[in-house]
This record gives C-alpha cells, structure tokens and sequence, in this order.
C-alpha cells in the first residue's frame, strides 16, 4: 500500500499569508514596521529613470566627433531645460558669422557626451512608480529603501491559470452552481468594479460584456483557448502571463474547456460573496512558478501570524483526489488502494497508478500523476 | 576522481528535470555494473515546496520501495533523515550521489549588430546556438529611430544581452554608439535586481576600451573574441560558451533548492560532485558513441520544456549541440502548437479532432505539466505534437550545425553577401550513421515502434540509418556518473541504456505514387527471406532482431537514390533491432504527406498498422 506525494493547488478558508512588496529600482519606503494597510494603499515609491532622447550633436553642429569637446556647453550629469544651448560655434573667422547653436529638445539631465560618436544621451525627468499593498494586512517586515512584508490571515485559493495584473474588488457570485456556464443576461451594471464568479465556464462573447461593464475580473472554472486568443490577439506559447491589458482579470481555477469548478473552490467563493477579494492572473509555468491568486482578507488578531511549513499533499488510502486528465477530467473521488506494481493503462504506458471509487460507487484505476490530492 | 568497484557498489543518480526528477539506481552485481530499478516523482520546483531537492527525495523514495520489492529485502535504504547516507553500510546507504540538472526554463536574449544581415545575424545565431529565445535583433541599420530602439532595450528585460558589430580593424564608431543606446537604456536582468545584467561584447576587438568605458559600470561586461573577426569568417563558439556558463550562473540557480543540491552530489569519500547541466551530460555521451563507433551521429533529447539536438558530422568529429529553449512536451507543448502551427500537427493524426479540443487538451497539458497520456487517443494527440517538436528542434539544429575546425566556420566573399540564406549546414543526413532518440516522449513511449515512427517522421533520415533510443532515459545520469566512474558509465550505457530499435532505408527523391519505388531482398538470419517491389508512397516494417543482420539487396528506381554517391543500387547489411528494418518510399527531399484530410487519414492509418505503432482499434 504505503503512501505517495502528489501535486495540488491550495484552496482554503484560512492561511496566514506573507507576502513581499518590493519596488523595481530602490527607493523609498513609506509605511512603518507595525502599520496597518489595505490593499490600495501605497507602500514604497520610486523614480524610474527618465525616457532617454540621444541625437548626434557633432552631426547637427557640423564637426567631426573628435573636435566637440571645443564646442560643447555642458557636462554629464547636469540639469538642463528646454532650450539650454548646448553647443555652439564661433562662426566664420570666430567672429559669429554664421553661428550655429544646438539648444536641449527636452528637459532633463546630460546623461553622456561621446567622442567617439559625436553622440550625446538627453535624459527626461524621472518617472513616479509607485508599489501598493494589493492585500489588507500588517507590515511585519521593512527592507530598507526596497520594499516591505505585508502578512494578513485569507481564506485563499490558488487558480491554475490566468490573465491580467492585481486588482481588488468586492466579490459577487454570478453562478448558482459549480456547473454553471456564465450568461450573458447576468452582467449588468451591478457587476461595475466587481469581481465575479462563473461556475464551469465563460465564454468571449460574455467576457467582453463583462469588459463593458467594468467588471474587474472574473474567476471560472474553465475557459476556451480560442476564445484567449481572441480576447489578446495571439496565441499564448509560453505560459507567462500577468501583463495583458485587457479590462479586467481572468483567474481560471480548473483548466481550459468546459470544467465544473472544484466544488470546495465554488463553496468556499459563495462563502465570501460580497466580501472585499485581492485577485491575479500571473501565471508563469516554470522554474520559480506562479500561478494566479484569490486572496480574501479575514480579521485576525497579531498573534496568529505564524505561517506554517509547507508540505506535500500525501496520497493514502481515504484522501479525497481530484482527476486532472482525461478521461474523468475534474471528478472526485477517493483512494482505495495505491498498488506498487507499475500498471498498463489504456494507452500502454506502464505507470504506477491508483484505484479510487466515486461517490455513485463506480472504481477506477488512473496514472498517479493525474490526480491532485484534495487538502482537507 | 575516479572510483573503482570496490569503492562504488551502488549508485543513485538523478536527473531534475523541468517536470519530472528522474532517479535510477546503479549496482555492481556479478562481476559487472548494472543499472537496476528506476523512480521518478515530479520536479518541485513550485510553490508551496519550491525546493527541487523534495523532488529527489521522493524519487529516491520510489527507489527505496521498488528496490525493497525486487530484492525482497525489508531493510534497504538509501537516506536517511531525507539525506543520503555515503558511504553504503550494508543494507544502508548508497556510495555516491550524482545529479544533472536542466529545471530552469528558457533563456531570453536580446542581440545587438551593425548591420542586421550581417554581425546582427551572427550574433543571433550564436545566442539561437546556445538555446537563447532571441527576443530582439538591434542592429544600427534596422530602420528604428536611437530613441526607439532604447525604448525597447529598455522594456525587454532579457537574461542577458550579446553585442557584436564590425570585423577586427573595422568600425568603431557604430559599435559604440550601439553601446551608447544600450547603456542610455540602463537595462534590468528578468530574474532580480540583485545583480547586473550580464553583457557579452564581442565585436570589433579595437573597440574593446571605448566599449568598457561606455558599460563597465552600468552592466555586468564580458568581452570575447570578435563573433565575426573578417567579414568572410564567423566565430561563434567563444561567445555560445560564455552563454552558456552565464545561462548556468544566472539561469538553472533560480531553481529553487539547488544550493542544498550540489552539497548533497558527493562521492564515497565524501569529496563534491559538481551537478552537471543535463544537454554537457548528454553530449558528452553523445561525442563518446561517435568516436567510439566511428560514426556520424544524431541524438535528440526533448524535454518538458526544452529540446536539445546533439550531432557529430564529418571526420574531424565536429560536435554541436543546439538547445531549442521552447520546444518541449509539457511547459513547452503550447509553444510547440504556437510555433508549428495547427496544420503541421494534425497532418499526423489518424482521426477527426475538433480545433477547440486539441487546443484545451494542449494548454491543459501545459498548465499541468506532470500528467500522463491515459487514454489511447491523446497517447496519439501527444505524439505528433512531438513529431513536430522535434522537427522545428531539428530544423534549428540544420540551420546553427556548421563549423571547420573548433567553431570556427570559413565562408567566402560571395556567401558573405547573402546572410539569410547563408549557414551551410554539416548535416548531412545522407551520411548519417546512427540517429538516437532521448527524453520522456520517445524513451517510454508504450511501443518502441512508436518511437521508431516518430523518429522517421520528424527527422525523415535519409539513405540508410540506423535508429536507436535512451531504453529508460538515463543518458544525462550516465553522462555525469562518467565524473567518477567512466567504467560504470560505460557498462551501464553498453548494456541497459542504448536500446538499438532497427534501420530505415529511405531513397531520396520523388515518385509517383504507386509506382515502383524499390527492390528490396533480404536475407534474415533465420533463413527466412523478404523480397519485394514497393510502390511508392508505401511503409514496410520486416523483424529482425537486436544483434542480427539482414543481407539486402535494392534497388532504387525512376529518380531515387540510395547513398551520397547517388548509387541506386545496393548490397548491404542492415542492423535489426527491438523493431526492425524499415523501408520507406514515401520519398525524401520532397516528403509530403496526401493534401486531402480523407487521403491523408487513410495514409497515415495504413503506414502506422505496418508499423505496429497503435493497437488495432485506433486505426479502423
């Protein structure tokens, strides 16, 4: 018999939650170790480098790259405005006739002067970026000038899959049930800001009313492939995803196609209708993988804080599986036995698999690798 | 180090895969080193583990209980406290842990050139050589205003970046101003802000100060020798090796755990095994068959998330080794369909799917990288999508394989001028000795005529080739177990990794369908006697097993060829295998498959019944 791990998505009603915000480029911190914050509140800023504007001096004022040092007005790393002269030429004879100046196109600051270009680099101001909290929760740690830890106790659930950046909103269950394709006379007004729920599936037509009116994301079990290369205009290949533009969010909780949403997932959504949800569709399916969140703030007191060390999900007789692959795709069912002969199954792979019974009393044997332990 | 048998008596070597940690264990048993049970588990290299040495330990685990069973020994066990107990004590303990290593993903360039046709190409095909994605060409002639292109150095946000430009002696000026735009642009590394992002130089060597004074301090500069030293000879591999070891320092370390690994890989005396990428493993066995064997040699390994393609051509063993960064089975499968197109894949498949399926089945593939084919028909779905994988990994390999002596490849003036179309390959599959096939989709496809067929379809050998495969994936842990016991390494690849599958003989050249095509007659050791006039268009699989020899005789006819000396006719012995001899008149140089879907299904359905590729009941 024994035991095997197995791969899972967490989805639960309580996880304590750390979560670092960090800037691109260092720069400032603004909130204190021991604050309260709320997801829309901004945590750290900082200035982007400008937009660089390089022209090539020598050209404009005539001479060759070498000889502009004896022309030039400026130095790197000085300030200068719109129409500070450069460079300039003593004209004909060094008495001014047919002098030619070169004024700044921009404001900003000298960033270099070449002379072996004759090319000079302008840089624009600064660019204001700034960093928020995404979820509500206690500043528990500050890095200086970097960033900070925000922790919060969340009902939580992992999607498989997504499309589009954070966003908070309040949640509002559109579907009754986890079966539930989304239609389109559900999307009104009332939806404006929200983030909604559809049960098995979507579809681009109702996406796009969802667009129109403001939702800001959606949470479905499933969703067509051709229905996201419609909505972004390409074909995803590698699945690294989280920067679409698109009016609004998409997390998939189960996979692509119709598939009912995992019912603890639906439960646990319905649970929290209405309450205040920081969502994301950031997916990078590689090393260091991130998979799209559904974060739902909880009271908590400051003593609860303690994460737990994360394990793998353990597959024994009685755990609750879900089926990941055809045939079965999203049925649960529960272990009966984990055989360690390696076993042919109807393609003739030879696998090491396990037997499981469904609810209506029917058994299977399936490849272990197409499961994932349900978290009880 | 090396180690002998009384040092080593077992063995446990892994290889972390992008999906997959594979583990097998290697014994001395009888007189002789053996590679005895195999484990896998999946790669845990997600959240909320994100530690890669998890995956090893449950695949060792495997190990344990499978080892428990066939020795009926209770007692064995290779770690404790989840480490490895070196050296063995009994039934305790294994004498050493090797491991190789590709979890990591892909890796995205950008490269820069003077002119784009010209040094631009040839940086890209150095970074495209050494598996980069090349997310940009930015060359001073590519009709993109400076602020423009500093915009997008900007947005990019590659692993690293290549910058060549002019012949030694050549423009400074321009190479110069392209460091300019790169160090306006002030770029970020993808993976951290913690460190610099690496610049490899090489260009024009008599720009190498302006070209430090310019970037040494904003980026993290490399320089080497110039990728293009005259305009008549290009010089890749100093520049692909510094992308290598940068892609390894920068790349495979974002694998979480992998610090705890290397301290793990150690030998009996304790003394550090340095974890090997898992494409040096491979081509190091690779390089050992084609010297050994004196051969020309083609190995492919395809990954989860990548696919590797190794050849050794011509007589000076002129190795290379492409990696094709995003072609692979799981992580890469949808880039695959993205890459290869709808079309290319369903040519191979013998029934009606619709489009809307096929693509969920392969996103969901993607998003849930370890799960198995279990039904029949996506076990076939699975495999032309690898056909076409290994085809584009091919065709990148075909188009980057050249080299004289070293990397270096002489060109002149004339093919200097045409750069697009330039690049002769050395691969030459009319010369081709051995083709072997590596990685989870051929190594444990349920049929070995299924990897026989996907072979032939994806690399479409020509003349005669022999074909073989990795019998359960264990090239990359024999390539790093080499380090320190080139016996082991050697036993164990001879006897229980190199599975020889057959021969295909394929004529070259067009034909007419149902036309004769070739004569073959051949003499099996069992006396037994095949002889035939083959139409064209058609497959023939005839037995013959592993170590025997058929004695054949074809004939080519209309405009086929069977050999690079154009002969049409042929006596020769041909290898059996696991499978068998396959002759294929399907043609080459065209292959096409029948336009029309009716024909093509009823085509592809009757050469894989001759191939025994599918049960019966997926082809009716």
């Amino acid at each position: 018999m024994g035991q095997a791990y197995s791969a899972g998505l967490t989805v639960t009603d309580s996880i304590i939650l750390r979560k670092e915000r960090i800037l691109p480029l260092k720069g400032q911190v603004l909130v204190k170790k021991g604050l309260k914050v709320k997801g829309e509140d901004v945590v750290a800023e900082t200035l982007l480098p400008g937009k660089v504007v390089p022209f090539n001096l020598a050209n404009k004022l005539g001479v060759t790259p070498a000889q502009l040092e004896n022309y030039i007005k400026i130095k790197p790393g000085q300030q200068i405005t719109k129409d500070t002269i450069l460079a300039e030429n003593k004209g004909l004879f060094g008495l001014g006739i047919f002098k030619n100046e070169v004024r700044s196109p921009v404001d900003g600051e000298v960033e270099n002067i070449s002379a072996v270009t004759g090319q000079i680099l302008l840089r624009e101001p600064r660019i204001p970026v700034q960093v928020k909290a995404f979820i509500d929760g206690i500043i528990t740690d500050v890095f200086e000038d970097e960033g900070v830890v925000i922790e919060n106790k969340s009902a939580y659930i992992q999607g498989i899959f997504g499309i589009g950046d954070e966003t908070t909103g309040l949640l509002k269950m559109l579907a009754v049930t986890p079966e539930d394709e989304l239609d389109a006379g559900k999307i009104d007004e009332s939806c404006r800001d929200k983030i909604i729920v559809a049960g098995a599936f979507i579809s681009y037509h109702v996406i796009e009313l969802a667009v129109k009116h403001g939702v800001r994301a959606i949470i479905t079990g499933g969703i067509d492939d051709q229905d996201i290369k419609k909505l972004l205009g390409y074909d995803i290949g590698v699945a690294i995803t989280g920067h679409e533009n698109i009016g609004l969010s998409i997390i998939c909780t189960e996979g692509f196609g119709k598939i009912n949403m995992a019912e603890k997932t639906f439960n646990l959504l319905k649970a929290f209708d209405g309450h205040k949800a920081s969502v994301h569709g950031r997916t990078q399916i590689r090393a260091g993988v991130i998979r799209p969140e559904i974060i739902i703030p909880l009271d908590f007191n400051e003593d609860e804080l303690i994460t737990r060390e994360a394990s793998l999900p353990i597959l024994e007789t009685g755990t609750l599986i879900r089926i990941i692959r055809q045939p079965h795709f999203g049925r649960i069912a529960k272990v009966t036995a984990l055989p360690e002969e390696l076993t042919m199954v109807e393609s003739e792979t030879l696998v090491r698999i396990l037997e499981a019974e469904f609810s209506d009393g029917t058994t299977i044997r399936i490849p272990r690798a197409n499961v994932e332990v349900i978290e009880s | 180090m090396q180690y002998d048998e009384k040092r080593l008596t077992r063995i446990v070597a892994t290889d972390c895969g992008s999906t997959t940690t594979k583990a097998i264990l290697i014994e001395w048993i009888d007189g002789e080193y053996r590679q005895t049970i195999r484990g896998e588990a999946p790669t845990t290299v997600e959240a909320p583990l994100n530690d890669v040495t998890k995956g090893v330990i449950n695949a060792t685990q495997e190990l344990e209980e499978l080892a428990r069973l066939k020795y009926k020994n209770p007692n064995l066990k290779f770690m404790e406290d989840g480490e490895f107990v070196i050296p063995r004590k009994g039934d305790i303990g294994v004498d050493a842990y090797v491991s190789t290593s590709s979890a990591g993903g892909g890796l995205q360039m950008m490269v820069t050139g003077v002119v784009a046709a010209m040094t631009g190409e040839s940086a890209e095909r150095a970074a495209l050589g050494a598996g980069a994605i090349v997310m940009d060409l930015i060359a001073s002639n590519d009709k993109r205003m400076n602020h423009q292109k500093i915009e997008r150095i900007r947005q990019l946000r590659p692993d690293m970046i290549l910058m060549a430009g002019g012949e030694d002696g050549g423009t400074v000026k321009h190479v110069v101003e392209m460091a300019e735009l790169v160090a306006g642009a002030d770029p970020k590394p993808r993976l951290g802000s913690s460190y610099k992002l690496p610049v490899i130089y090489a260009g024009n060597k008599d720009a190498t100060n302006e070209i430090k004074n310019t970037l040494a301090s904003k980026v993290d500069l490399i320089v080497t020798d110039n990728i293009r030293p005259k305009l008549e000879q290009e010089n890749l591999g100093p520049a692909r090796d510094k992308i290598h070891d940068l892609f390894m320092e920068h790349v495979m370390q974002q694998a979480p755990g992998y610090n705890k690994l290397m301290e793990w890989t150690k030998g009996p005396d304790h003394q550090a095994v340095p974890i090997m990428p898992t494409p040096a493993a491979v081509g190091n066995i690779m390089q050992t068959i084609a010297k050994d064997e004196n051969i020309e040699v083609v190995g492919v390994d395809i990954g989860g998330a990548t696919t590797d393609v190794f050849s050794v051509f011509t007589e000076e063993y002129i190795f290379n080794r492409t990696v094709s960064a995003n072609l692979g089975m799981s992580y890469s499968i949808s880039n695959v369909l993205a890459s290869s197109g709808l079309p290319n894949i369903m040519r191979w498949v013998p029934f009606d799917i619709n489009e809307s399926e096929l693509r969920n089945m392969i996103k969901n593939k993607m998003i849930r990288p370890t799960t198995i084919p279990s039904l029949l028909e996506e076990l076939v779905l699975e495999q032309a999508i690898a056909k076409e994988a290994l085809r584009l990994a091919f065709e990148q390999h075909k188009e980057f394989a050249s080299g004289l002596k070293g990397m270096q490849r002489q060109r002149d003036i004339s093919e200097a001028f045409s750069q697009s179309t330039s690049g002769a390959t050395i691969v030459n599959l009319m010369t081709l000795n051995l083709l072997v096939g590596s990685g989870g989709v051929l190594s444990h496809a349920p049929r070995r005529n299924q990897t026989v067929m996907m072979l032939i379809d994806a690399f479409l050998p020509e003349g005669i080739t022999r074909l073989a495969v990795d019998s359960i994936f264990m090239m990359p842990h024999l390539g790093v177990l080499s380090e320190i016991s080139a016996k082991a390494a050697t036993e164990v690849f001879r006897k229980d990794c190199m599975v020889y599958l057959g021969t295909c003989v394929a004529p070259v050249g067009k034909g007419k369908l149902g036309k004769p095509a070739l004569y073959a007659k051949l003499e099996l050791p069992n006396g037994q006697k095949f002889e035939e006039e083959i139409p064209f268009g058609e497959i023939r699989l005839i037995p013959c097993g592993e170590g025997e020899v058929a004695k054949a005789t074809l004939k080519a006819h209309g405009g086929l060829i069977l050999d690079k000396d154009k002969n049409r006719e042929l006596t020769i012995d041909l290898h059996g295998g696991k499978v068998g001899i396959v002759l294929d008149t399907r043609g080459r140089q065209p292959f096409a498959l029948p336009v029309e879907k009716a024909e093509r299904i009823k085509s592809l359905k009757k050469w894989m019944r001759e191939l025994k590729a599918y049960p019966e009941d997926i082809l009716v």
